[in-house]
Protein backbone atom coordinates (compact mmCIF):
# COMPACT_ATOMS: atom_id res chain seq x y z
CA UNK A 1 0.00 0.00 0.00
CA UNK A 2 1.95 2.94 -1.29
CA UNK A 3 0.05 6.16 -0.68
CA UNK A 4 2.18 8.22 -3.05
CA UNK A 5 1.80 5.78 -5.90
CA UNK A 6 -1.93 5.65 -5.30
CA UNK A 7 -2.09 9.45 -5.44
CA UNK A 8 -0.18 9.45 -8.71
CA UNK A 9 -2.51 6.90 -10.23
CA UNK A 10 -5.51 8.97 -9.18
CA UNK A 11 -3.99 12.04 -10.80
CA UNK A 12 -3.23 10.19 -14.00
CA UNK A 13 -6.74 8.82 -14.33
CA UNK A 14 -8.24 12.25 -13.58
CA UNK A 15 -6.04 13.80 -16.32
CA UNK A 16 -7.09 11.10 -18.80
CA UNK A 17 -10.75 11.73 -18.00
CA UNK A 18 -10.39 15.47 -18.58
CA UNK A 19 -8.32 14.81 -21.70
CA UNK A 20 -11.06 12.60 -23.11
CA UNK A 21 -13.65 15.35 -22.70
CA UNK A 22 -11.31 17.93 -24.24
CA UNK A 23 -10.63 15.72 -27.27
CA UNK A 24 -14.37 15.27 -27.73
CA UNK A 25 -14.88 19.04 -27.64
CA UNK A 26 -12.02 19.54 -30.05
CA UNK A 27 -13.50 17.03 -32.50
CA UNK A 28 -16.86 18.82 -32.18
CA UNK A 29 -15.21 22.12 -32.96
CA UNK A 30 -13.14 20.81 -35.86
CA UNK A 31 -16.08 18.88 -37.29
CA UNK A 32 -18.38 21.85 -37.38
CA UNK A 33 -15.83 24.50 -38.36
CA UNK A 34 -13.62 22.76 -40.93
CA UNK A 35 -15.10 19.42 -41.92
CA UNK A 36 -18.41 20.69 -43.16
CA UNK A 37 -20.91 19.14 -40.77
CA UNK A 38 -24.20 20.97 -41.25
CA UNK A 39 -24.90 23.53 -38.56
CA UNK A 40 -28.51 22.45 -38.44
CA UNK A 41 -27.56 18.92 -37.40
CA UNK A 42 -24.70 19.87 -35.12
CA UNK A 43 -24.12 23.53 -34.33
CA UNK A 44 -20.71 25.00 -33.72
CA UNK A 45 -19.67 24.77 -30.02
CA UNK A 46 -18.62 28.41 -29.97
CA UNK A 47 -22.13 29.44 -30.97
CA UNK A 48 -23.60 27.06 -28.43
CA UNK A 49 -21.43 28.60 -25.73
CA UNK A 50 -22.62 32.04 -26.78
CA UNK A 51 -26.26 30.97 -26.54
CA UNK A 52 -25.64 29.21 -23.26
CA UNK A 53 -24.38 32.49 -21.82
CA UNK A 54 -27.48 34.20 -23.10
CA UNK A 55 -29.78 31.58 -21.59
CA UNK A 56 -27.97 31.71 -18.24
CA UNK A 57 -27.90 35.51 -18.30
CA UNK A 58 -31.57 35.92 -19.07
CA UNK A 59 -32.66 33.57 -16.32
CA UNK A 60 -35.39 32.23 -18.60
CA UNK A 61 -34.47 28.70 -17.43
CA UNK A 62 -35.18 29.37 -13.75
CA UNK A 63 -38.86 28.44 -13.56
CA UNK A 64 -38.16 25.34 -15.68
CA UNK A 65 -35.24 24.31 -13.50
CA UNK A 66 -37.24 24.81 -10.34
CA UNK A 67 -40.03 22.57 -11.59
CA UNK A 68 -37.63 19.87 -12.79
CA UNK A 69 -35.67 19.78 -9.53
CA UNK A 70 -38.89 19.72 -7.53
CA UNK A 71 -40.15 16.79 -9.57
CA UNK A 72 -36.90 14.85 -9.18
CA UNK A 73 -36.78 15.51 -5.44
CA UNK A 74 -40.34 14.37 -4.79
CA UNK A 75 -40.03 11.35 -7.10
CA UNK A 76 -36.80 10.28 -5.40
CA UNK A 77 -38.20 10.78 -1.91
CA UNK A 78 -41.24 8.64 -2.74
CA UNK A 79 -39.20 5.82 -4.25
CA UNK A 80 -36.70 5.92 -1.36
CA UNK A 81 -39.32 5.53 1.32
CA UNK A 82 -41.32 2.85 -0.47
CA UNK A 83 -38.29 0.99 -1.86
CA UNK A 84 -36.38 0.87 1.43
CA UNK A 85 -39.41 -0.12 3.49
CA UNK A 86 -40.71 -2.80 1.12
CA UNK A 87 -37.22 -4.10 0.36
CA UNK A 88 -36.44 -4.51 4.04
CA UNK A 89 -39.73 -6.26 4.77
CA UNK A 90 -39.25 -8.66 1.85
CA UNK A 91 -35.65 -9.39 2.86
CA UNK A 92 -36.80 -10.72 6.25
CA UNK A 93 -38.13 -13.94 4.80
CA UNK A 94 -36.47 -16.28 2.28
CA UNK A 95 -39.94 -17.20 1.10
CA UNK A 96 -40.83 -13.57 0.30
CA UNK A 97 -37.46 -13.07 -1.41
CA UNK A 98 -38.05 -16.11 -3.59
CA UNK A 99 -41.50 -14.80 -4.47
CA UNK A 100 -40.88 -11.08 -5.04
CA UNK A 101 -37.30 -10.79 -6.25
CA UNK A 102 -37.84 -12.41 -9.69
CA UNK A 103 -41.13 -10.56 -10.06
CA UNK A 104 -39.59 -7.16 -9.32
CA UNK A 105 -36.53 -7.73 -11.48
CA UNK A 106 -38.64 -8.73 -14.46
CA UNK A 107 -40.81 -5.63 -14.11
CA UNK A 108 -37.59 -3.60 -13.76
CA UNK A 109 -36.51 -4.74 -17.21
CA UNK A 110 -39.66 -3.31 -18.85
CA UNK A 111 -39.14 0.22 -20.27
CA UNK A 112 -41.71 1.84 -17.98
CA UNK A 113 -41.35 5.17 -19.82
CA UNK A 114 -43.55 3.62 -22.53
CA UNK A 115 -46.42 3.94 -20.06
CA UNK A 116 -46.02 7.73 -19.88
CA UNK A 117 -49.33 8.35 -21.72
CA UNK A 118 -51.04 6.28 -19.04
CA UNK A 119 -49.40 8.34 -16.31
CA UNK A 120 -50.49 11.52 -18.07
CA UNK A 121 -54.00 10.14 -18.23
CA UNK A 122 -54.01 9.44 -14.49
CA UNK A 123 -52.10 12.45 -13.21
CA UNK A 124 -52.57 15.10 -15.88
CA UNK A 125 -50.01 17.05 -17.91
CA UNK A 126 -48.59 18.83 -14.85
CA UNK A 127 -45.63 17.83 -12.70
CA UNK A 128 -47.44 14.93 -10.97
CA UNK A 129 -47.35 12.64 -14.00
CA UNK A 130 -43.54 13.04 -14.17
CA UNK A 131 -43.20 12.60 -10.43
CA UNK A 132 -45.25 9.42 -10.56
CA UNK A 133 -43.24 8.09 -13.49
CA UNK A 134 -39.89 8.99 -11.90
CA UNK A 135 -40.91 7.45 -8.59
CA UNK A 136 -42.16 4.26 -10.26
CA UNK A 137 -39.02 3.79 -12.33
CA UNK A 138 -36.54 4.56 -9.55
CA UNK A 139 -38.45 2.39 -7.07
CA UNK A 140 -37.11 -0.79 -8.71
CA UNK A 141 -33.35 -0.45 -8.31
CA UNK A 142 -33.88 0.77 -4.75
CA UNK A 143 -36.15 -2.08 -3.69
CA UNK A 144 -34.00 -4.70 -5.45
CA UNK A 145 -30.76 -3.47 -3.91
CA UNK A 146 -32.38 -3.24 -0.49
CA UNK A 147 -33.45 -6.88 -0.80
CA UNK A 148 -29.98 -7.87 -1.99
CA UNK A 149 -28.32 -5.89 0.79
CA UNK A 150 -30.39 -7.10 3.73
CA UNK A 151 -31.41 -10.51 2.38
CA UNK A 152 -27.97 -11.94 1.70
CA UNK A 153 -25.98 -10.97 4.80
CA UNK A 154 -23.44 -13.74 5.43
CA UNK A 155 -25.01 -16.22 7.90
CA UNK A 156 -21.79 -16.47 9.89
CA UNK A 157 -22.07 -12.81 10.99
CA UNK A 158 -25.62 -13.35 12.20
CA UNK A 159 -24.72 -16.61 13.95
CA UNK A 160 -21.68 -15.04 15.61
CA UNK A 161 -23.69 -12.05 16.84
CA UNK A 162 -26.44 -14.33 18.11
CA UNK A 163 -23.94 -16.51 20.00
CA UNK A 164 -22.66 -13.39 21.75
CA UNK A 165 -26.20 -12.46 22.79
CA UNK A 166 -27.11 -9.67 20.34
CA UNK A 167 -30.71 -8.43 20.73
CA UNK A 168 -32.82 -7.83 17.62
CA UNK A 169 -32.17 -4.09 17.75
CA UNK A 170 -28.42 -4.66 18.17
CA UNK A 171 -28.46 -7.17 15.34
CA UNK A 172 -30.00 -4.53 13.05
CA UNK A 173 -27.77 -1.66 14.09
CA UNK A 174 -24.41 -3.42 14.36
CA UNK A 175 -24.70 -6.31 11.89
CA UNK A 176 -27.49 -6.07 9.30
CA UNK A 177 -27.21 -2.34 8.60
CA UNK A 178 -23.43 -2.11 8.13
CA UNK A 179 -23.43 -5.34 6.10
CA UNK A 180 -26.21 -4.13 3.80
CA UNK A 181 -25.25 -0.45 3.55
CA UNK A 182 -22.87 -0.52 0.57
CA UNK A 183 -25.37 -2.39 -1.62
CA UNK A 184 -28.32 -0.28 -0.46
CA UNK A 185 -26.44 2.98 -1.10
CA UNK A 186 -25.58 1.85 -4.62
CA UNK A 187 -29.29 1.19 -5.15
CA UNK A 188 -30.11 4.70 -3.96
CA UNK A 189 -27.56 6.25 -6.31
CA UNK A 190 -28.85 4.30 -9.30
CA UNK A 191 -32.41 5.17 -8.23
CA UNK A 192 -31.54 8.86 -8.18
CA UNK A 193 -29.93 8.78 -11.60
CA UNK A 194 -32.92 6.96 -13.04
CA UNK A 195 -35.40 9.35 -11.41
CA UNK A 196 -33.55 12.24 -13.05
CA UNK A 197 -33.51 10.52 -16.43
CA UNK A 198 -37.18 9.66 -16.20
CA UNK A 199 -38.23 13.17 -15.26
CA UNK A 200 -36.13 14.86 -17.95
CA UNK A 201 -37.16 12.26 -20.51
CA UNK A 202 -40.85 12.59 -19.81
CA UNK A 203 -40.55 16.38 -19.91
CA UNK A 204 -39.29 16.25 -23.50
CA UNK A 205 -42.63 14.67 -24.26
CA UNK A 206 -44.81 16.88 -22.07
CA UNK A 207 -44.00 20.33 -20.66
CA UNK A 208 -41.21 22.29 -18.91
CA UNK A 209 -37.41 22.15 -19.19
CA UNK A 210 -37.23 18.97 -21.23
CA UNK A 211 -40.13 20.18 -23.30
CA UNK A 212 -38.29 23.34 -24.21
CA UNK A 213 -35.51 21.22 -25.70
CA UNK A 214 -38.01 19.31 -27.80
CA UNK A 215 -39.72 22.56 -28.86
CA UNK A 216 -36.44 24.06 -30.02
CA UNK A 217 -35.67 20.89 -31.97
CA UNK A 218 -39.01 21.17 -33.73
CA UNK A 219 -38.27 24.80 -34.54
CA UNK A 220 -34.84 23.80 -35.92
CA UNK A 221 -33.21 26.16 -33.43
CA UNK A 222 -30.43 23.70 -32.88
CA UNK A 223 -27.95 26.17 -31.39
CA UNK A 224 -30.31 27.16 -28.62
CA UNK A 225 -31.39 23.53 -28.22
CA UNK A 226 -27.78 22.48 -27.70
CA UNK A 227 -27.33 25.28 -25.21
CA UNK A 228 -30.24 23.83 -23.24
CA UNK A 229 -28.93 20.29 -23.58
CA UNK A 230 -25.51 21.38 -22.37
CA UNK A 231 -27.15 23.04 -19.44
CA UNK A 232 -29.24 19.96 -18.61
CA UNK A 233 -26.18 17.72 -18.91
CA UNK A 234 -24.21 19.98 -16.58
CA UNK A 235 -27.01 19.95 -13.99
CA UNK A 236 -27.41 16.17 -14.24
CA UNK A 237 -23.66 15.57 -14.00
CA UNK A 238 -23.42 17.91 -11.03
CA UNK A 239 -26.25 16.18 -9.19
CA UNK A 240 -24.77 12.77 -9.93
CA UNK A 241 -21.37 13.80 -8.66
CA UNK A 242 -23.03 15.09 -5.51
CA UNK A 243 -24.94 11.86 -4.91
CA UNK A 244 -21.87 9.72 -5.67
CA UNK A 245 -19.74 11.64 -3.20
CA UNK A 246 -22.46 11.32 -0.56
CA UNK A 247 -22.48 7.58 -1.23
CA UNK A 248 -18.70 7.33 -0.88
CA UNK A 249 -18.74 9.32 2.33
CA UNK A 250 -21.49 7.19 3.87
CA UNK A 251 -19.63 4.00 2.93
CA UNK A 252 -16.44 5.27 4.49
CA UNK A 253 -18.20 6.46 7.66
CA UNK B 1 -16.26 -37.64 39.61
CA UNK B 2 -19.13 -35.79 41.26
CA UNK B 3 -21.92 -33.98 39.49
CA UNK B 4 -20.38 -30.63 40.42
CA UNK B 5 -17.32 -31.38 38.33
CA UNK B 6 -19.30 -31.71 35.14
CA UNK B 7 -19.37 -28.48 33.14
CA UNK B 8 -21.26 -29.78 30.11
CA UNK B 9 -23.49 -32.83 30.14
CA UNK B 10 -24.50 -34.07 26.70
CA UNK B 11 -27.30 -36.61 27.07
CA UNK B 12 -28.43 -38.81 24.23
CA UNK B 13 -28.39 -36.06 21.58
CA UNK B 14 -29.70 -36.97 18.15
CA UNK B 15 -30.17 -34.59 15.27
CA UNK B 16 -31.52 -34.84 11.77
CA UNK B 17 -32.06 -32.34 8.98
CA UNK B 18 -35.37 -32.69 7.15
CA UNK B 19 -38.00 -35.40 7.62
CA UNK B 20 -37.69 -39.11 6.82
CA UNK B 21 -38.59 -39.58 3.17
CA UNK B 22 -37.34 -36.12 2.08
CA UNK B 23 -34.60 -36.03 -0.53
CA UNK B 24 -32.69 -33.76 1.85
CA UNK B 25 -33.15 -35.99 4.88
CA UNK B 26 -29.87 -36.57 6.76
CA UNK B 27 -29.40 -38.12 10.16
CA UNK B 28 -26.26 -36.40 11.44
CA UNK B 29 -26.11 -37.33 15.12
CA UNK B 30 -27.37 -40.42 16.86
CA UNK B 31 -27.49 -40.84 20.62
CA UNK B 32 -24.34 -38.88 21.36
CA UNK B 33 -23.58 -38.65 25.08
CA UNK B 34 -20.57 -37.14 26.82
CA UNK B 35 -19.74 -35.48 30.13
CA UNK B 36 -17.16 -32.74 29.93
CA UNK B 37 -15.44 -31.77 33.16
CA UNK B 38 -14.82 -28.29 34.45
CA UNK B 39 -11.52 -26.96 33.11
CA UNK B 40 -11.13 -29.81 30.65
CA UNK B 41 -10.15 -29.40 27.00
CA UNK B 42 -12.00 -31.97 24.93
CA UNK B 43 -11.31 -32.39 21.22
CA UNK B 44 -14.05 -33.78 19.01
CA UNK B 45 -12.58 -35.60 16.05
CA UNK B 46 -14.21 -37.67 13.34
CA UNK B 47 -14.81 -38.09 9.62
CA UNK B 48 -16.34 -35.30 7.54
CA UNK B 49 -20.06 -34.97 8.06
CA UNK B 50 -20.09 -36.99 11.28
CA UNK B 51 -21.91 -34.22 13.11
CA UNK B 52 -19.13 -32.96 15.37
CA UNK B 53 -19.73 -29.34 14.38
CA UNK B 54 -23.47 -29.91 14.73
CA UNK B 55 -22.89 -31.17 18.27
CA UNK B 56 -20.82 -28.08 19.04
CA UNK B 57 -23.66 -25.86 17.80
CA UNK B 58 -26.11 -27.86 19.91
CA UNK B 59 -23.95 -27.28 23.00
CA UNK B 60 -23.82 -23.57 22.20
CA UNK B 61 -27.60 -23.38 21.74
CA UNK B 62 -27.37 -22.39 18.07
CA UNK B 63 -29.09 -25.59 16.91
CA UNK B 64 -31.92 -27.22 18.77
CA UNK B 65 -31.42 -31.00 18.60
CA UNK B 66 -34.17 -33.31 17.34
CA UNK B 67 -33.92 -35.17 20.65
CA UNK B 68 -31.74 -35.30 23.73
CA UNK B 69 -30.52 -32.54 26.03
CA UNK B 70 -27.44 -30.54 26.91
CA UNK B 71 -26.92 -29.17 30.41
CA UNK B 72 -24.41 -26.45 31.15
CA UNK B 73 -24.08 -26.13 34.92
CA UNK B 74 -27.64 -25.79 36.14
CA UNK B 75 -28.96 -24.62 32.75
CA UNK B 76 -30.76 -26.79 30.28
CA UNK B 77 -29.71 -25.40 26.88
CA UNK B 78 -32.57 -23.86 24.85
CA UNK B 79 -30.69 -21.11 23.06
CA UNK B 80 -27.40 -19.21 23.26
CA UNK B 81 -26.03 -18.55 26.75
CA UNK B 82 -23.71 -15.65 25.97
CA UNK B 83 -22.62 -15.17 29.58
CA UNK B 84 -21.53 -18.79 29.86
CA UNK B 85 -20.43 -19.79 26.39
CA UNK B 86 -18.28 -18.08 23.76
CA UNK B 87 -17.59 -19.32 20.23
CA UNK B 88 -14.63 -19.24 17.88
CA UNK B 89 -15.78 -20.20 14.40
CA UNK B 90 -13.83 -21.76 11.58
CA UNK B 91 -14.71 -19.16 9.04
CA UNK B 92 -13.71 -15.64 9.46
CA UNK B 93 -16.54 -14.43 11.67
CA UNK B 94 -15.01 -11.03 12.40
CA UNK B 95 -17.15 -8.13 11.18
CA UNK B 96 -15.25 -6.69 8.20
CA UNK B 97 -16.66 -3.19 8.76
CA UNK B 98 -15.09 -2.90 12.25
CA UNK B 99 -11.45 -2.60 13.25
CA UNK B 100 -10.02 -5.44 15.33
CA UNK B 101 -10.54 -3.64 18.61
CA UNK B 102 -14.07 -2.62 17.61
CA UNK B 103 -14.84 -6.26 16.84
CA UNK B 104 -13.75 -7.18 20.36
CA UNK B 105 -15.75 -4.29 21.84
CA UNK B 106 -18.86 -5.21 19.87
CA UNK B 107 -18.83 -8.71 21.40
CA UNK B 108 -18.98 -7.10 24.82
CA UNK B 109 -21.77 -4.77 23.69
CA UNK B 110 -23.80 -7.81 22.63
CA UNK B 111 -23.02 -9.67 25.83
CA UNK B 112 -24.06 -6.64 27.90
CA UNK B 113 -20.75 -5.79 29.58
CA UNK B 114 -20.83 -2.32 31.13
CA UNK B 115 -19.12 0.22 28.95
CA UNK B 116 -16.36 1.30 31.31
CA UNK B 117 -14.86 -2.21 31.15
CA UNK B 118 -14.73 -2.45 27.34
CA UNK B 119 -11.42 -0.71 26.78
CA UNK B 120 -9.51 -2.61 29.48
CA UNK B 121 -10.84 -6.01 28.60
CA UNK B 122 -10.35 -5.49 24.87
CA UNK B 123 -6.74 -4.42 25.36
CA UNK B 124 -5.98 -7.25 27.76
CA UNK B 125 -7.36 -9.93 25.47
CA UNK B 126 -5.68 -8.51 22.37
CA UNK B 127 -2.41 -8.41 24.26
CA UNK B 128 -2.89 -12.03 25.31
CA UNK B 129 -3.06 -13.14 21.68
CA UNK B 130 -0.25 -10.80 20.61
CA UNK B 131 -2.26 -8.37 18.51
CA UNK B 132 -1.84 -5.14 20.48
CA UNK B 133 -0.08 -3.45 17.59
CA UNK B 134 -2.78 -4.40 15.12
CA UNK B 135 -5.92 -3.41 16.97
CA UNK B 136 -6.64 -0.44 14.69
CA UNK B 137 -6.40 -2.60 11.55
CA UNK B 138 -9.38 -3.96 9.66
CA UNK B 139 -9.71 -7.76 9.42
CA UNK B 140 -8.98 -7.77 5.68
CA UNK B 141 -5.59 -6.20 6.37
CA UNK B 142 -4.50 -9.15 8.54
CA UNK B 143 -3.40 -12.67 7.63
CA UNK B 144 -5.70 -15.64 8.24
CA UNK B 145 -3.75 -16.64 11.34
CA UNK B 146 -3.95 -13.15 12.80
CA UNK B 147 -7.67 -13.00 12.11
CA UNK B 148 -8.20 -16.20 14.06
CA UNK B 149 -6.14 -14.76 16.91
CA UNK B 150 -8.43 -11.74 16.84
CA UNK B 151 -11.50 -14.00 16.89
CA UNK B 152 -9.98 -15.76 19.91
CA UNK B 153 -9.37 -12.41 21.59
CA UNK B 154 -13.02 -11.50 21.05
CA UNK B 155 -14.10 -14.77 22.67
CA UNK B 156 -11.65 -14.33 25.58
CA UNK B 157 -12.83 -10.80 26.29
CA UNK B 158 -16.29 -12.19 27.01
CA UNK B 159 -14.81 -13.98 30.05
CA UNK B 160 -17.05 -17.00 29.76
CA UNK B 161 -16.40 -20.28 31.55
CA UNK B 162 -16.84 -22.25 28.37
CA UNK B 163 -15.17 -21.79 25.00
CA UNK B 164 -16.41 -23.66 21.94
CA UNK B 165 -14.00 -23.76 19.02
CA UNK B 166 -15.19 -25.04 15.65
CA UNK B 167 -12.09 -25.97 13.66
CA UNK B 168 -10.63 -22.56 14.43
CA UNK B 169 -7.42 -23.29 12.53
CA UNK B 170 -9.08 -25.30 9.78
CA UNK B 171 -8.47 -22.76 7.03
CA UNK B 172 -4.83 -22.10 7.94
CA UNK B 173 -1.63 -23.61 6.62
CA UNK B 174 0.18 -26.33 8.57
CA UNK B 175 2.92 -24.14 10.03
CA UNK B 176 0.65 -21.33 11.17
CA UNK B 177 -1.56 -24.01 12.71
CA UNK B 178 1.31 -25.45 14.72
CA UNK B 179 2.33 -22.06 16.09
CA UNK B 180 -1.25 -21.12 16.95
CA UNK B 181 -1.71 -24.50 18.63
CA UNK B 182 1.35 -23.95 20.80
CA UNK B 183 0.26 -20.43 21.70
CA UNK B 184 -3.25 -21.63 22.47
CA UNK B 185 -1.95 -24.29 24.84
CA UNK B 186 0.11 -21.69 26.73
CA UNK B 187 -2.77 -19.22 26.78
CA UNK B 188 -5.35 -21.71 27.97
CA UNK B 189 -3.15 -23.20 30.67
CA UNK B 190 -3.44 -19.81 32.36
CA UNK B 191 -7.22 -19.75 32.30
CA UNK B 192 -9.50 -22.31 33.87
CA UNK B 193 -11.84 -22.51 30.92
CA UNK B 194 -13.73 -25.57 29.81
CA UNK B 195 -13.06 -25.98 26.11
CA UNK B 196 -14.62 -28.07 23.37
CA UNK B 197 -12.51 -28.02 20.25
CA UNK B 198 -13.58 -29.55 16.93
CA UNK B 199 -10.75 -30.57 14.63
CA UNK B 200 -9.84 -32.74 11.66
CA UNK B 201 -6.22 -32.97 12.63
CA UNK B 202 -5.01 -35.95 14.68
CA UNK B 203 -1.84 -34.12 15.72
CA UNK B 204 -3.77 -31.05 16.81
CA UNK B 205 -6.13 -33.19 18.90
CA UNK B 206 -3.31 -35.03 20.68
CA UNK B 207 -1.31 -31.84 21.18
CA UNK B 208 -4.13 -29.77 22.68
CA UNK B 209 -6.61 -32.07 24.39
CA UNK B 210 -6.99 -33.53 27.83
CA UNK B 211 -9.38 -35.97 26.25
CA UNK B 212 -10.22 -36.77 22.64
CA UNK B 213 -13.71 -37.94 21.71
CA UNK B 214 -13.80 -39.97 18.51
CA UNK B 215 -16.92 -39.89 16.37
CA UNK B 216 -18.20 -42.67 14.17
CA UNK B 217 -19.16 -41.96 10.56
CA UNK B 218 -22.58 -40.42 9.97
CA UNK B 219 -24.92 -40.70 11.74
CA UNK B 220 -22.30 -39.68 14.29
CA UNK B 221 -22.07 -41.00 17.77
CA UNK B 222 -19.18 -40.93 20.19
CA UNK B 223 -17.37 -44.19 19.63
CA UNK B 224 -14.55 -43.86 22.15
CA UNK B 225 -12.63 -41.32 24.19
CA UNK B 226 -8.93 -41.41 24.93
CA UNK B 227 -7.14 -39.47 27.66
CA UNK B 228 -4.02 -37.46 26.88
CA UNK B 229 -2.14 -37.44 30.16
CA UNK B 230 0.32 -34.59 29.69
CA UNK B 231 0.47 -31.38 31.72
CA UNK B 232 -0.43 -28.00 30.20
CA UNK B 233 1.03 -25.91 28.72
CA UNK B 234 2.27 -28.46 26.23
CA UNK B 235 5.86 -27.97 25.11
CA UNK B 236 6.59 -27.82 21.37
CA UNK B 237 8.88 -30.82 21.99
CA UNK B 238 5.87 -32.94 22.98
CA UNK B 239 5.21 -33.51 19.28
CA UNK B 240 8.46 -35.43 18.82
CA UNK B 241 8.06 -37.75 21.81
CA UNK B 242 7.33 -41.48 21.64
CA UNK B 243 4.23 -40.87 23.74
CA UNK B 244 2.83 -38.42 21.20
CA UNK B 245 3.44 -40.85 18.35
CA UNK B 246 1.77 -43.67 20.25
CA UNK B 247 -1.31 -41.61 21.10
CA UNK B 248 -1.55 -40.36 17.56
CA UNK B 249 -1.34 -43.92 16.22
CA UNK B 250 -3.96 -45.09 18.66
CA UNK B 251 -6.23 -42.29 17.51
CA UNK B 252 -5.52 -43.10 13.87
CA UNK B 253 -6.39 -46.77 14.51
CA UNK B 254 -9.73 -45.79 16.01
CA UNK B 255 -10.52 -43.33 13.24
CA UNK B 256 -9.32 -45.07 10.12
CA UNK B 257 -12.34 -47.27 9.44
CA UNK B 258 -14.75 -44.46 10.21
CA UNK B 259 -12.98 -42.05 7.87
CA UNK B 260 -13.19 -44.62 5.06
CA UNK B 261 -16.92 -45.04 5.68
CA UNK B 262 -17.33 -41.28 5.82
CA UNK B 263 -15.50 -40.75 2.54
CA UNK B 264 -17.56 -43.39 0.76
CA UNK B 265 -20.74 -41.90 2.14
CA UNK B 266 -19.71 -38.43 0.98
CA UNK B 267 -18.92 -39.80 -2.47
CA UNK B 268 -22.49 -41.06 -2.73
CA UNK B 269 -24.26 -38.12 -1.11
CA UNK B 270 -22.04 -35.26 -2.15
CA UNK B 271 -20.15 -33.10 0.35
CA UNK B 272 -21.58 -30.57 2.78
CA UNK B 273 -24.90 -32.30 3.23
Amino acid sequence: MNGQQEQQERWLSRCLQIGFVLVLLLLWYLGTTYWGISGILLPNPVMVLHDLKEVLGSGEFLPDLEVTLFEVAVAFALSCVSGLALGYLISRSPYLIAMFEPLLSSVYSIPIILFLPLFVLFFGLGPWSKIALGATISFFPIVLNTIAGFGYVDRIFITAARSMGASNAQMFRYVLLPAALPVVLTGLRIGFTIALLAVLGSETIASFAGHRIAQLADAMETVRMFAYITFAVAIAAGLNALVSSLERQAKRR
Amino acid sequence: MTIGDVAIRIKDVSHQFGEPGDAQFVRVLQHASLDILRGELVCLIGPSGCGKSTLLNVIGGLIRPSSGTVEVGANLIHGPLPREIAFVFQENALFPWCTIIDNVRLGMVFQGVSKDQHEDRARTSLEAVGLSEFMRYYPEQLSGGMRQRAALARALSLETNILLMDEPFGALDEQTRMILGEDLSVLLARTAKTIVFVTHSLGEAVFLADRVAIFSARPGTIKATIKIDEPHPRKPGFVTTEKFAQLRNQLYGLLHDEIRKGVEFTAVMGPDS
